[in-house]
């Protein structure tokens, strides 16, 4: 049994276990907000999580022209122009991810709900279009002319059906998710530079070491991560609980119709919902590259799998739950995969979460964004 | 606008009479009407021989007969069983594809890699053991909320292909191969290239599910499936051990997603649990609700248009997956409980016919 391996690296795996669990951690938020205001699971926010990435990849190589070398000599920054140009990368990241999330939203979630807005009938006649001209001619730039064209009339029938309100059922807002998951995913795979190949993230600082503790050397990135990851929640905890919005969010968590007889605009929480989770997903994103330098049309897909065991370990619809949940993940992924072998990794991860789930059936620490211990 | 309703209405208003036709006719009209149906089915593969009307199927890059049999029986045999669990019984399973994987490995291991059983013993045995890992999973899964439930299959399925990849015993990424193929039997010779005779076991295969699933789904077993759907707290109100019944649905479910593995796995004779990734279990649910959740017709169009559609589509290769994605989106949007949705008992039809009547008039 090589299980001297866990003792040796123990400080080890656990520092790179809490990097690795508060990605998780800033993920699952995004889909605790969204489950707990709408009671759905967003299956697509992993792919705001891939854009965000995209986004950050996007800030450091062409607006702050980072270039990638291969020979290992990147042009580490220093000081407050390191902090400057990360957090620069971090809210244009967050930009990407948070837009993504509220047009997604309001593209493939709001007309289910039964009122569509004109934004979304716009969005989803031109994407019909797009794919009914693809049938015909497949070259990018005829096709847009083409769904362009015949935008405006078919969004005005589309408007015309969203006046009649029909609400659809539960489950097809989960396979409208996964339409959506997979049509991102894919645009950026056919639609980017590289397509489906790997893109390297270019390097800002030098990964060394920034402290020592229990004998471990704590790399900076990871420092990083953690502390930049607690901020975050730190202050998506006081939004939620401090500002007007927040109390907002935490309504209709708990009542949706009663908020809204109430004079809570439902819609509009829903927006902020869904940007508070983007905008986390984003900063996840810009995290995750700091660690890994890299990036990939599909990277969103285990990793939201992931977040969302976290969500659910924690107890969904829960903040705090997600950030537990996300934490422990990272940590007993880390010591696992160091006791039984990398590749039963994501095996122990499925294994705790069924375990706890047998004890605890709603999670850890129970669903409650609408009560008053968030 | 309301010319495109109207038309519509009109055309939904030609098949529903259809249906009145269809079952005003007497006993032996409508048994040869099915036969003619069954002969029809048999007789697919030949269809792109047709001088005109074989151009409209064809699929550009693959033989037809070979996308009938490896995609869309295998996506309608799946999209049956998935649809007694979803459908039916309304419990989420995202994890579907480690029953299919399961009938297709315990394949493999009895006939290639640790057994010499023929095809056709393992079949019964791959079937039952798929149930029990149904069983397996149910047992402590099924007291869950839905959407924890649907994590927890997700886990369950890719815990069965990464077990596949690590475990020497089941041939890890290498796969195992030589997997023995049915027996010949009706003067049907199962061989390597001519998918035809897979396509006759496999559309055989769909019609017993049919058969099962048609006599169970309207017994007792299946009313209280409904009840369970409709309203848990209520059918348990009224006596039905819904705890049971939730158990047998993901069991039957299981059993048939099985199955269709083990026709799988007898078609290619090689797996690797590459065959079996996490998205494939997405595509299937993809099926059962794009076609309608709940109504087994409507299960069986969703699995048909899922496997055969992105065929069909080669020319556009690489943007397929992409096409659709946004097809369910708007599919999700404008006709949310599938292109056949489940049919609703006698009383609330005609109570909806009445309203919807109200409101073309108004």
């Amino acid at each position: 049994m090589p299980d001297w391996l866990i003792i040796r690296t123990f400080w080890e795996l656990t520092v790179t276990g809490l990097a690795l669990g508060s990605i998780y951690a800033l993920v699952a938020l995004g889909y605790t907000l969204v489950y707990g205001v709408l009671r759905l699971i967003n299956f697509a926010h992993s792919e705001i999580f891939m854009v965000g990435t995209f986004g950050a990849l996007l800030a450091s190589s062409q607006f702050l022209s980072i270039p990638l070398l291969e020979d290992g000599n990147y042009p580490y920054r220093t000081g407050m122009t390191l902090i400057i140009f990360l957090v620069f990368i971090m809210l244009i990241a967050m930009l990407f991810s948070g837009i993504g999330a509220v047009v997604l939203e309001r593209v493939a979630y709001r007309p289910l709900r039964g009122n569509g807005d004109a934004f979304g009938a716009i969005v989803l006649a031109f994407l019909t279009t797009f794919i009914v001209s693809l049938v015909f001619v497949d070259q990018a730039k005829i096709n847009v002319i083409i769904a362009l064209l015949a935008t405006a009339p078919i969004s005005y029938a589309y408007m015309r059906f969203f006046k009649q309100g029909r609400k659809a059922p539960r489950l097809a807002f989960l396979i409208s998710a996964i339409g959506a998951s997979t049509a991102i995913s894919e645009a950026v795979g056919v639609w980017s530079k590289h397509g489906r190949d790997q893109y390297q993230t270019p390097r800002l600082l030098e990964k060394k070491t920034l402290f020592t503790m229990f004998g471990t050397d704590v790399r900076i990135d990871y420092a990083i991560v953690i502390v930049g990851a607690l901020l975050m929640m730190t202050a998506l905890t006081l939004f939620v609980n401090k500002t007007r919005l927040g109390r907002g969010v935490r309504a209709v968590a708990q009542d949706a119709e009663t908020s809204r007889i109430l004079g809570v605009n439902v819609d509009l929480i829903i927006i902020v919902t869904f940007a508070l989770g983007g905008v986390m997903a984003g900063g996840a994103a810009m995290l995750f590259t700091l660690v890994y330098d890299q990036t990939r049309f599909n990277i969103g897909f285990i990793l939201g799998v992931k977040s969302f065991t976290a969500a659910v370990l924690g107890g969904i619809g829960n903040l705090k739950g997600a950030l537990l949940g996300g934490l422990l993940l990272g940590l007993v992924e880390n010591y696992g995969s160091a006791i039984f072998g990398g590749q039963w990794k994501d095996v122990i991860a499925f294994v705790v979460l069924l375990v706890v789930l047998m004890f605890r059936p709603t999670g850890l620490l129970g669903e409650s964004l609408g009560k008053a211990r968030v | 606008m309301s010319l495109v309703l109207n038309f519509w209405l009109r055309v939904t208003a030609l098949f529903s009479g259809f249906g009145e036709q269809f079952r005003a006719m007497n006993k032996w009209q409508r048994y040869s009407a099915y036969g003619l149906g069954v002969v029809a089915l048999y007789l697919l593969p030949y269809w792109p021989d047709v001088p005109v009307l074989g151009q409209i199927v064809n699929t550009p890059g693959s033989q037809f007969e070979t996308v009938l049999n490896d995609q869309v029986v295998i996506f309608v045999l799946i999209a049956l069983g998935l649809n007694v669990v979803v459908g039916i019984a309304g419990l989420l399973d995202l994890g579907y594809v480690g029953f299919y994987a399961v009938g297709a490995y315990v394949t493999a291991i009895l006939t290639s890699a640790h057994g010499n059983l023929p095809w056709l013993l393992a079949l019964p045995i791959a079937v039952v053991i798929s149930m029990l890992f149904g069983l397996i999973l149910g047992t402590p899964t099924l007291r869950l909320r839905g959407d924890y439930l649907a994590i927890v299959t997700l886990g369950f399925g890719e815990i069965i292909r990464l077990t596949a990849k690590n475990m020497d015993w089941l041939g890890a990424s290498r796969g195992i191969s030589n997997i023995k193929k049915p027996p010949s039997m009706f003067g049907l010779k199962f061989g390597v290239l001519d998918a035809k005779p897979y396509f006759y076991l496999g559309l055989t295969m769909v019609f017993i599910v049919i058969f099962i699933l048609h006599r169970l789904e309207y017994s007792r077993v299946g009313r209280a499936w409904v009840a369970i759907r409709e309203d848990e707290d209520a059918a348990e109100l009224m006596g039905v051990n819904t705890f049971k019944f939730k158990l047998w649905a993901f069991t039957i479910g299981a059993g048939i997603g099985g199955l269709a593995g083990v026709h799988y796995a007898g078609k290619v004779g090689f797996i690797n649990p590459d065959n079996f990734p996490l998205q494939l279990s997405i595509l299937f649910l993809a099926a059962v609700v794009l076609g309608g959740s709940g109504n087994m017709y409507g299960a069986i169009l969703g699995g048909i248009l899922v496997a055969y559609m992105p065929e069909r589509l080669r020319n556009f290769s690489d943007k397929r997956i992409l096409v659709f994605g946004i097809v369910l989106v708007l599919m999700m949007v404008f006709r949310p409980e599938g292109i056949l949705p489940k049919r609703v008992g006698n009383e609330h039809k005609k109570r909806r016919a009445k309203s919807q009547e109200g409101e073309v008039a108004s």
